[in-house]
């Protein structure tokens, strides 16, 4: 006899629960949690770099790395003197909420105000997996070309802000920052949108300033919460 | 690009539901997959083809409903379908909007063959769990 069985699973269901898990730790310690997510080469690790920079003086601050097999980029943060954690995925193409979740084992949480999951260079699957983060924020990079917004709705949709990265490279391309921004618009209308140059610090101090405001927002909620 | 392993996790779900009801054989696995979630369907079936071998799924179809993006204005409570992945609503040009569909990555249901024994009927059950 045939049988049919309804199942109506959510495939990644067990990714939820954890990242709920690694939210919920987050939450209660008061960090305030940014996954980073951009194609390679988009300029993440720099502008890492130059966050902590102009940060590390206000707060502490964590680092999740993902990398495929590399230990390059956790190399050049642990100079900065912060927390890093490197996980390596073995050719997996995105982080989930269990490596996270591992990751933060790792880490003195406890002194920690601000956490940034520097997630595997992929503008498609980390889209897609919740890590626990409170805010998950695009990086574009003038050579990557002003079409990717369209050609990767998801991960601007799900995106809280978007740095326009390497904005110093704007005379040598034909990368249209109006009609960027005007994509952008389309797929998420209130997207914070900080164009910027790691590279030569123009307009960091918006990007620096946000995230400052968001750090003293989680303060707040922790305690009245 | 993950698809491989969403699929190896199909298959987990499956095979596992498919031995608590006694279905040693899976004739049909039915999935649903969002427009804007970034599974492919071409590469979900290719990955179901190499990973079912040697598994009860091994003579299973794969169907696979492909869901439109449908969002939902949270200002004017109106339903539409974006064109263009332009995702606010063309009633009162709100943006504050929700997906109501199109991300689904779900297994739907899932058909079985039961053991010969005991079943001397043709008919096809539905049950849920």
């Amino acid at each position: 006899m045939n049988l049919e069985v309804i199942v109506a699973q959510p495939l990644l269901k067990a990714n939820e629960e954890l990242a709920k898990q690694n939210r919920n730790l987050l939450n209660r310690r008061g960090i305030t949690t940014v996954n980073l997510i951009s194609a390679p080469g988009a300029g993440k690790t720099t502008l890492l770099e130059k966050t902590i920079e102009a940060l590390k003086n206000s707060f502490s601050i964590g680092i999740v790395e993902g990398d495929i097999y590399t230990t390059f980029d956790s190399e050049r943060l642990a100079g900065q003197g912060v927390a890093a954690v490197q996980i390596n995925t073995y050719g997996g193409c995105h982080l989930d909420a269990q490596m996270v979740a591992q990751a933060l084992e790792r880490l003195p949480l406890d002194k920690i105000k601000l956490l940034f999951i520097e997630n595997v260079g992929n503008l498609v699957c980390p889209a897609e997996f919740d890590l626990g983060e409170n805010y998950k924020v695009a990086i574009l990079s003038v050579s990557e070309g002003s079409d990717k917004p369209k050609k990767y709705p998801l991960v601007f949709q799900e995106a809280e802000a978007v740095i326009l990265n390497k904005i110093d490279l704007l005379p040598y391309t034909d990368f249209d920052l109006a009609v960027a921004k005007e994509q952008l618009k389309e797929i998420k209308n209130n997207l914070v949108m900080f164009p910027l140059s790691a590279k030569t610090g123009e307009g960091m101090e918006a990007w620096v300033e946000w995230l400052k405001d968001k750090v003293s927002q989680t303060e707040k909620l922790s305690a009245t919460g | 690009m993950h698809e491989t392993a969403l699929m190896a996790e199909v298959l987990k779900i499956v095979q596992q539901s498919a031995l608590e009801n006694n279905l040693p054989k899976v004739t049909k696995i039915k999935l649903a997959v969002g427009k804007l979630s970034m599974a492919l369907p071409k590469a979900l079936i290719f990955a179901f083809q190499v990973l079912k071998k040697e598994t009860v799924c091994e003579e299973a179809e794969l169907e696979i409903e492909s869901k439109e993006i449908v969002l939902q204005c949270l200002d004017c409570t109106r339903e539409f379908r974006p064109q263009d992945y332009h995702f606010s609503c063309p009633f009162c040009t709100s943006s504050q909007v929700k997906i109501i569909q199109g991300r689904e990555l779900h297994i739907i249901s899932f058909e079985g063959e039961e053991n010969e024994l005991g079943s001397n009927c043709g008919s096809t059950l539905v049950k849920s769990q």
